[in-house]
Order: structure tokens, then sequence, then C-alpha cells
């Protein structure tokens, strides 16, 4: 299995990538670095959704949700108590997971539109308690958390770097190995994967725990970044699109592909802000042209896809 | 006296969700689609009608009309260029068009949210409403709007009804979402009554548009909320399902009203999404879905 992955010319691109990414603070200013470490983390958020929708084939139409869970449970445990950030963050997991737990059990129940239909309801859900319970969580005007991981703009964008670089290392290889196939084959027909032997409900389980995991440790990070978590940076329907359109986007089932889209289309999207409100414009008209036109996304486009399928 | 006002405001809110949320789930059943686009098409007719009785000086009724052809339009630009296209294509398989479809028509609805921000700001906007002045019912002062929104409301509901169930094409597109292919082999083009479908869901869109820009007003805000609403009362109505639709519409509107009046506005949506997760949970395809 390890000699397939490092055969694979996605990987080594990858590779390559994060090299050269690594090397930019000698070269770009504080401002591209700070777009860039946002774009990391949203990167980590797509690759975990195509962990759910590309090999468990189970449509998540709220990653925002067990983002938003890590990041606010994070949060709100630095403001109240202030304990080490290790411990808002490892908080902020547990609480993702859990979440990630709350999302599984319909999706055992229910199939396609109706498993995306409780996601949706779980985001407009917790977005509603976040208003409602502001004395808690600031409600719509947001949360300040006292502590950041760094104050050095480089420390922050190589943390993310390597965060992102880390979890799609992982993640990849999980989609790669045994597991990933079993449960490629579990979302693909349950039925037969089940009568083959294999533990289809175990796996969707573990599926949705690990990108539970990977979600709330990312959005938890990203909360000190930030040094603050709001409803619209982390828990609106609106996040959420647009790490699904990053993973789509990018190339599904390919892992790699989703953080490119995600990177991609967060830079793009500032890129494009001198325009205003023609900015989102564009870029949700490259997104629908590139899906309509090259389905198999960016990575498709450059050849990765047939690897990856 | 405010048990009165709250039935009657309750009822003037949930037909204008009934008819929002019929067409939603008219396709849905019909051809299997969920249109993400659907808030940005009634936010772009409103819009329009705005646009033309306050720019172009053109009366009430114009305005209305104008607004009425824009949602039919958008909504068969949808189908031809984006849903078809998808549903056609050889380069993904089955299963997932589904979400292509669903990731396409929701950066569609973006794209036409952006384009009315771009152009006509994303201020509220008020569309002029065809009646004007207040009447006095059941000792509640009600604006005369009200009750021609929940009129206009069910007579397109109405008409909707009597086309499904009294004339050919009607019955054609009825059994088009009972079986596919049954229909195709009985000698009915199903691209044809793909297209009817999305015409008619088009024009309802629009009316419920236009009254909504009459009614609350809208700007291009509302265009997620929107779609967020008839998805939640089409889902506890149950999918494809329009008689559950209509009931969950009545369901969610005075629940929202109720709680608007008697607790706080600020948790006016609370209630209802806690009864969609308890449905969701007890009974997943709804009040009335069929699978």
């Amino acid at each position: 299995m390890l000699a397939r992955i490092l055969q694979s010319r996605a990987v080594w691109f990858s590779l390559l990538a994060a090299i050269v990414a690594a090397t930019l603070p000698r070269f770009v200013s504080g401002y591209v670095l700070g777009l860039l470490t946002v774009a990391y983390y949203f990167g980590v958020f797509s690759m975990a959704w195509d962990l759910l929708f590309g090999f468990a084939n189970e449509v998540n139409f709220g990653p925002s949700f067990l983002i938003g869970l890590g990041a606010y449970t994070a949060g709100i445990l630095d403001n109240l108590y202030q304990p080490p950030i290790f411990v808002c963050v490892a908080a902020g997991v547990a609480a993702a997971m859990l979440g990630g737990v709350a999302l599984a059990l319909p999706a055992l129940r229910v199939r396609g539109p109706y498993f995306g239909l409780t996601t949706l309801v779980a985001v407009l859900m917790l977005q509603n308690f976040i208003v409602v319970a502001a004395g808690l969580t600031g409600g719509e005007i947001g949360l300040t958390v006292p502590d950041v991981l760094s104050i050095d703009d480089k420390v922050n964008y190589w943390l993310a770097l390597g965060f992102m670089t880390i979890s799609g290392a992982l993640l990849y290889g999980l989609s790669r190995s045994p597991v990933g196939l079993i449960l490629q084959a579990s979302g693909q027909d349950a039925v037969q994967a089940g009568a083959l032997g294999f533990h289809v409900v175990k796996h969707k389980l573990a599926a949705f725990l690990v990108s539970a995991f990977f979600s709330g440790l990312a959005g938890a990070l990203m909360v000190f970044y930030l040094g603050a978590a709001s409803v619209s940076t982390f828990v609106d329907v609106t996040v959420g699109v647009q790490v699904i359109i990053g993973a789509v986007l990018g190339g599904r089932r390919t892992i790699l592909g989703a953080a490119l889209g995600a990177v991609f289309l967060i830079v793009a999207g500032e890129t494009l802000r001198p325009l205003g409100d023609l900015a989102t414009f564009i870029v949700s008209a490259v997104a629908l042209v590139v899906i309509l036109a090259f389905p198999g996304g960016l990575l498709g486009l450059a050849g990765g896809a047939r690897e990856a399928a | 006296m405010l048990f009165w006002q709250i039935l009657i405001d309750g009822f003037a809110i949930s037909s204008l969700y009934a008819l929002g949320a019929t067409g939603f789930t008219l396709i849905f059943g019909v051809t299997g689609v969920l249109n993400l686009s659907h808030g940005a098409i009634m936010v772009a007719a409103a819009v329009v009608a705005w646009a033309v009785a306050g720019s172009f000086g053109f009366g009430a009724y114009a305005a209305a009309l104008f607004g009425v052809a824009t949602g039919f339009s958008l909504s068969l630009i949808t189908y031809v260029l984006i849903v078809r296209r998808l549903q056609q294509t050889r380069a993904i398989r089955e299963e997932e068009k589904e979400i292509f479809i669903l990731t396409a028509t929701l950066l569609w609805g973006i794209m036409i949210q952006e384009a009315i921000a771009y152009l006509f700001t994303n201020n509220a906007k008020t569309v002029m409403p065809i009646v004007e002045g207040v009447v006095t019912m059941l000792g509640v002062r009600t604006p005369a709007n009200e009750i021609f929104t929940a009129i206009v409301c069910w007579v397109a509901i109405g008409a909707l009804w009597g086309f499904v169930n009294r004339t050919r094409a009607g019955k054609a597109l009825l059994a088009a979402s009972m079986n596919p292919r049954g229909v195709t082999l009985l000698g009915f083009e199903l691209s044809r009554i793909y297209i009817a479908v999305w015409a008619v869901y088009g024009a309802l869109a629009g009316v419920a548009g236009v009254l909504l820009g009459m009614f609350l007003g809208v700007s291009s805000y509302s265009a997620g909320p929107l779609t967020a609403s008839a998805f939640s009362i089409v889902v506890l109505g149950g999918l494809g399902s329009v008689s559950g639709s209509l009931i969950a519409a009545y369901v969610v509107g005075y629940l929202e009203t109720v709680t608007a009046y008697l607790v706080s506005p600020a948790y006016r949506a609370i209630p209802a999404l806690l009864l969609l997760v308890v449905v969701m949970y007890l009974r997943p395809r709804g009040l009335l879905g069929r699978r």
C-alpha cells in the first residue's frame, strides 16, 4: 500500500507544493500570509468533508455544524476559564466528535436527500442556539478569545500549513488504505458490502468520527488564530457551502483535490475583492462552469482523476 | 383580540409559505431535483417587479407581471442550462448526480443573488402593492394587502390543483412523478413534461416572490433563508407530497407567528426547527411522505 501511495503523482505534487508553500514567508507580505493561513484551515474543512462524501457517500450539508461545535466549544472554554490552549482545542475536538455521532445516527437510518436535510437542520439549530445563548456565546456580535496561537504571522502560517499537510497525509493515507476501500464499498452498495462480511455501520460511524475530528480540530485552531469566533465565519450555511464547493471544485474522492479547491476558492475570492459584489458572482460562475464542464474537478483536469478513481 | 390577530397574520404568512413550498415540492416530486436556487428566483422576481414599478413607472399590475415573467424565465434557464445538462451527462455517476445538481443550483442561486446585489444594491425593497388600505376584520386592523396575498396564494394553489387533476397535461405530469418509465411507454415525451413542470414551477415561484415583496419586502440576503424555509417546510410535509407541504406550511407559519407574538420575535424560527428535528428522527419521510 505504501508503495502504491508513493507512486501516485498527486502525492509528489502535493509534497512539492507544501515545500514551496513553506518557503513563502520569505517572499510575501503578512497580508498574503494571513489570507493563506485561513485558506489552509478551509483546506482541512474540505478534506474532512470529502472523506464523508467521496468515500462514505454521505452528503453532509452541515460541515459547519462540526466546525462550529469545535470552534465555539474551544472559544467559550477559553473565554470562561482560560485553561491552556491545548485543553480548549481538545474540548473542541471532543464536542465536534460528539456532534459527528449525533449526525451519524440519522445517516444510518435515512438515505440521500433526507440525510442531507438533517445535517442542514443541525446547522440552523446550532446557529439559532448561538444567537439565543448570547450571554455565553457572544451571539450575533461574536465571541472574543483572550488567547491566540501566536502573534507572529509566520508562525501562524507555518502552523496552519503544517496542520493541513499532516491532516492531508493522514486523510489521504486513510482513504487509500483497506479501511478506505471498505468505506467506499459501504458507500456505494451497503448491502453488498455487508454481505461480504464488512461491518458497514462501524465503518460509517468511524468515517463520521474522523471527519468530525479534523473539522473540529481545524475549527478550534482557527479560533485561536483569529482570536475571535462568529457565526458568519464558522457556523453559517454559507461557510458550509464554501467547504462543499471547494471539495467538489477540486475534485471529489481525491482528498488532496479538496484542499486545492478550498485554497483556490479563498484566494480567488480575496483577489477579486476590489470588484465588490461581482467577486462572489465570478467565483461562483467559475465554480459552476468547472462543475458543468469538468465534473472531475481541478485535479481531474490535471489528469489525476484516473489514478484516484 | 390577540388570538384573532395571530389567526389572521398567521394565515397570510402560512399561505405565502404554502405557495413558495408547493413549487419546490412539485419539482422534487416529478423530476427528483431539489432546486437550491429557489430563494434566489423568488427574490429576483420581487426585485424585478420593484424595479419595473419604481424606475419605469409602470403600474402595480404590470410590475407584478414582469416579476412573474422573471421567475418563469429564470426557472427555465435553470433547467435547460444547468439541471438538464447534469442529468444527461455521462461523466458523472448516477448516484453522484444528486450532489452535483444540489451544488450547481446552489452556485446558480448565489450568482443570481450577487447579480441582484450588484445591479440593485442589497437594500430591502418593497414591491408596490396591488391593493392598498386597511380592513377591520374581527376587530383586528389588517392591511388589505395581507388578505389579498392569502387569496392570490390560494387561487394559485387551486389553479395548480385543477391543472394537475383535471387537465391532460397535468395528469401526464402526475403520472411522471409516479412512474417515469410507464409514462414514456404510453407515448408521452418525458423531456416535454419536465419542461412543463419547470415552467409551472417558475410561474409559482414568480407569484410567490412578487407577493412576498409586497407583503414583507425582500433583499438579496433573503435568498438563502427563503430556500431554507421552503426546504424545511417540504421536509416536514414529506418530500414530493404537495398536500403534506401545504399542511406543513401552516404548521410552520403558525408556530412562527405564535412564537413571535407570545414569546419574542427573536425566537420565531426555533420551535419550527425543533419540530423538524423531532420529525426527522421519528418519521424521516415527513408527515405525508411516500418513501
